[in-house]
């Protein structure tokens, strides 16, 4: 942790974006994390994506439960609305702000214990309810607030940072994600802001629950021989198949590939997404090719990376409510309280 | 592009751009510090050793310091260097206890002709070596153009006296009065080695029309101060009129508004922003009611019955060409006629050497200047040695200062009978300044004050009096801000390649933008590469190794704020805050080589 406020004073070169603000306006408050956690990288790259969709910091809320991972939304967009809940129960809480006003925009940040243990039928439900948010979970595979046991993600077989092997089996958010029908899924590394900037803003312009599991050393506990989530054994096992542009909506699309590897998605809101493909065969969307890739690279010992899958046509949890346009939280008093003339009409309709 | 080679001073010096800019390469981080701790005192003795005239500098120095400060890069205003030297001269104690004992005499003997800047640095640095020194000068008293040049109300003579006396009580032979008129007979008379530092004595005359004919209220700028100085001239006319554009100008016309000049005018052939004068100089005049009025070439000094009525100008225009080079061209405008009673001539000064016979075996170049060594400040004869404007032509205190200390050097290889030209390199030190898990050992909190201005006596009140000091200087809690600005630029960022695990961390928290890992290329690729771009050419890129992943670390320097939340950031220690300390070659040493 450090002591002292990040200097006022910026590049004099620092770009603005259109809406006039740099990046270091969607600065938060210097981290309390460990020197060197793989959290702050992903903090930065949330602030780069944000400030390159030159999305209006208000408008959007991030949410959190308890851990390491749940402290970061106070290390960015400090001018955005923020909501700590109760640990693993962010989920709810986001589907319910959610319900309430459906115009911002929800960026949920949890980590592996917070979603995987005490969180995963928050998790779950979430996720299979298709509500529109983009859901990160910044995974590390060790409980670091508690001195460094292993978490629910940590795979079967690695070691602690005291030598001890792990026997239980870890959980594979991403599987989960697909199984329950997200639809954008993606895995990044913290070390890697090429690869997950893009991802995030990707993922925050898609309609429909966006999934992005970020691997994410803890240099404290689970940086060691022995960790399947080092920074060494990511960047060994790392295998990415494909990598991301993310064009916003009625911007010029410009692809730097060749054609014939590379394929353009538009999603719901013409953002356009452009893919590099890098392992020759993946198709990010077959959902099933999808989770079949997944286990037999997991097999091998491999981490695989990128966008995984991804519906750009995907509903959300409204969609699904059929709600009124309008968000319900700016409905007024005529709206919601129609009047005896309303219900004798409604119950008519029922008999 | 290589792996920067940070086990050189060079590296880490041109960091502190301050100090790399100094002519006698002051550690300007370390004073303000100390100034900062309220170690006045100690601060003034930092100074005292790299430049000698502290009090004097504080007050009057050309700061080539401040326009390379990096903190003027980051916001609008570099620190008042300058300023707080003064701030540590004034506060500090009693320091004649801190100056050198004298020394048992080593048997050699050194003359110095002129008392000046040049001439005392030399002094002060030889006579805590047992030199038995003489210093001849023509003025009554010792200090050269310090005393002569700058008006008393920029500079007291009391802080001339003190500093000059620091020196002088060192234990040296001054032959006041005395002007030296042949280099022959002063050599005849058995120096070990004789320096010059006679300055730049002779103000440049200007030949036009009326020049004699109105000679009684025409004045040599330079000439006229020294008088005003010694108190020879104690008025001037009602209206004066002040040719030249340089610094001299800008005293000669504040003085005369402290001597009776109500309606004083400079009037320059440049333009404004071309003028030679440092631009507090000028802003120092216009803010004394001095109107600047620029483009106008002198034609004639109009006269009647024998007494000058004015000065006739021709109104010119700037032509650049297609290098940029500027010509003054006839505007076709009238010329233009401005009244006075007396003009001061300040268009520049030169070197005047009728004392030095042409057969001694000095050479003297085109301009008649003697040919010196800009290393060994060595001139053709092996004991003749030059400094100060006497060396290069009229420069600064501050550069007469850094002469004296090479010249010193010089002079003690000379008579311990070593090679001149064998130039010991300068000494350095890094020490980590860690002090805890997130603590240093100097204070990496930046004040996002901006520059404080310097506080001036009240207008009516300061042109009463040629004496009475203008600027009132910052008090101990206005340096203390003012010091709080201060980068510490010579707290070094260094990097350690095996120790990095390339987790960003100090990519991310950079305020500035200056650390990037990339791919390897040429500079000129690289400096195109990086997070932002480091387009200022002056500045280093600080490389690294390749690194594990084959990347390497680029750090630009230009406008690192060396907060240290890199270091602070680092889980390894890979990145360390470490204080430069760059100690500059001074005469010194039993007669032997480092």
């Amino acid at each position: 942790m450090t002591y002292i406020l990040k200097p006022q004073l910026h590049h004099p070169k620092l770009a603005t974006n259109n809406l006039g603000f740099t990046r270091r306006d969607y600065e938060g408050s210097v981290s309390t994390l460990c020197a060197g956690c793989g959290h702050d990288s992903i903090s930065s790259a949330i602030i780069q994506a944000v400030f390159e969709l030159e999305l209006p910091p208000h408008r959007i809320a991030k949410l959190s439960g308890i851990g390491c991972s749940s402290k970061t939304p106070d290390y960015f967009l400090g001018a955005s609305h923020g909501f700590n809940t109760v640990h693993g129960r962010m989920p709810s809480v986001l589907t319910g702000a959610n319900l309430a006003n459906k115009d911002l925009i929800y960026l949920g940040v949890s980590g592996d214990g917070d979603s995987a243990s005490i969180g995963l039928g928050q998790f779950a439900h979430a996720v299979r309810r298709g509500v529109n948010m983009l859901y990160i979970v910044e995974n590390n595979g060790v409980y670091g607030l508690t001195k460094g046991q292993f978490s629910a993600t940590s795979d079967k077989g690695s070691k602690s940072k005291k030598g001890v092997v792990n026997h239980d089996a870890g959980i594979d958010l991403v599987g989960m994600a697909l199984q329950l029908g997200a639809t954008y899924v993606g895995r990044s590394f913290s070390g890697d802001k090429d690869q997950l900037v893009p991802l995030i803003k990707a993922g925050l312009a898609h309609k429909g629950a966006a999934f992005i599991d970020v691997i994410s050393p803890c240099v404290q506990f689970n940086n060691h021989v022995g960790s399947t989530k080092s920074f060494d054994y990511v960047r060994e096992h790392n295998e990415a198949v494909n990598r991301l542009d993310m064009i916003p909506a009625r911007s010029p699309i410009h692809v730097d590939y060749a054609p014939g590897e590379t394929v353009t998605v538009t999603q719901h809101d013409g953002s356009v997404l452009s893919l590099h493909k890098l392992a020759e065969l993946y198709d990010p969307s077959d959902r099933a090719q999808a989770l079949g890739f997944l286990q037999s690279r997991q097999a091998r010992g491999e981490i695989v990376t990128g966008l995984l899958y991804v519906d750009p046509e995907a509903g959300d949890l409204h969609d699904a409510l059929d709600t009124v346009a309008t968000p319900l939280n700016e409905l007024g008093q005529a709206d919601l309280v129609p009047g005896s003339a309303a219900l004798a009409r409604i119950n008519a309709e029922l008999r | 592009m290589q792996r920067t080679s940070a086990w050189t001073p060079d590296y880490f010096h041109k960091v502190v751009d301050c100090q790399y800019a100094c002519p006698a390469h002051t550690p300007v981080p370390e004073y303000i510090r100390l100034i900062a701790e309220g170690r006045y005192s100690d601060a003034y003795m930092i100074n005292w050793q790299s430049n000698v005239f502290p009090g004097v500098l504080g007050r009057t120095c050309d700061r080539p310091c401040e326009p390379a400060c990096r903190r003027g890069r980051v916001e609008e205003e570099p620190v008042a260097i300058c300023r707080l030297k003064r701030v540590a001269a004034d506060n500090k104690d009693d320091v004649s206890a801190r100056m050198p004992a004298p020394a048992a005499k080593n048997g050699k003997r050194v003359a110095m002709v002129g008392a000046g800047p040049a001439s005392l640095t030399v002094a002060r640095d030889l006579a805590p070596l047992g030199y038995d020194i003489t210093i001849f000068d023509g003025d009554a008293k010792a200090g050269g153009m310090i005393r002569s040049q700058i008006p008393r109300f920029r500079l007291p003579e009391s802080v001339i006296d003190e500093e000059v006396g620091y020196i002088t009580g060192l234990g040296m032979t001054l032959r006041l009065g005395e002007r030296i008129g042949s280099l022959k007979t002063l050599l005849a008379e058995g120096y070990d080695a004789v320096f010059v530092g006679s300055g730049a004595p002779r103000g440049r005359e200007l030949d036009l029309p009326g020049r004699q004919a109105a000679a009684a209220n025409i004045h040599i700028g330079i000439d006229w101060l020294s008088s005003v100085s010694f108190g020879h001239v104690d008025k001037i006319g009602r209206r004066v009129i002040v040719l030249g554009g340089g610094n001299t100008a800008m005293d000669c016309c504040r003085t005369s508004r402290r001597l009776g000049g109500e309606d004083v005018k400079v009037i320059v052939r440049s333009g404004y922003e071309e003028m030679k004068a440092s631009p507090w100089e000028k802003e120092d005049a216009v803010h004394e009611d001095i109107p600047i009025i620029n483009f106008r070439v002198p034609k004639e000094f109009t006269h009647a019955d024998g007494r000058l009525t004015g000065v006739l100008f021709e109104v010119v225009e700037a032509q650049y060409d297609d290098k940029g080079r500027r010509r003054l061209t006839p505007s076709g405008a009238p010329d233009e006629h401005y009244e006075c009673d007396d003009v001061l001539v300040a268009v520049g000064q030169e070197n005047a050497f009728p004392w030095i016979e042409r057969d001694l075996g000095l050479e003297f170049d085109e301009w008649d200047v003697p040919k010196v060594d800009p290393i060994t400040m060595r001139g053709g004869i092996p004991n003749v040695f030059f400094g100060g404007d006497a060396a290069f032509g009229p420069k600064n205190i501050i550069w007469a200062v850094a002469h004296g200390h090479d010249a010193a050097v010089s002079i003690h290889k000379f008579c311990c009978g070593e090679d001149v030209a064998d130039r010991p390199p300068p000494e350095f030190s890094l020490i980590s300044q860690k002090m805890g898990i997130h603590e240093w050992s100097y204070d990496n909190d930046i004040a996002n004050d901006r520059r404080y201005r310097v506080p001036l006596r009240d207008k009516a009140v300061a042109l009463k009096d040629v004496k009475m000091e203008v600027e009132l200087g910052f008090d101990r809690e206005t340096g203390y801000r003012e010091a709080e600005r201060c980068l510490n630029c010579d707290v070094q960022t260094v990097f350690a390649d095996n120790l990095c695990i390339e987790c960003d961390a100090c990519v991310d928290i950079c305020p500035v933008d200056c650390i990037t890992f990339t791919q390897e290329r040429d500079e000129p690729d690289l400096r195109q590469h990086l997070k932002a771009p480091a387009l200022n050419l002056d500045q280093p890129l600080y490389v690294s190794g390749a690194l594990p992943t084959g990347r390497v670390m680029v750090k630009d320097e230009d406008v690192c704020l060396h907060c240290g939340l890199c270091a602070e950031r680092c889980p390894t220690g890979a990145w360390d805050m470490q204080r430069f300390t760059l100690e500059m070659t001074h005469a010194g040493g039993a007669c032997q080589s480092r």
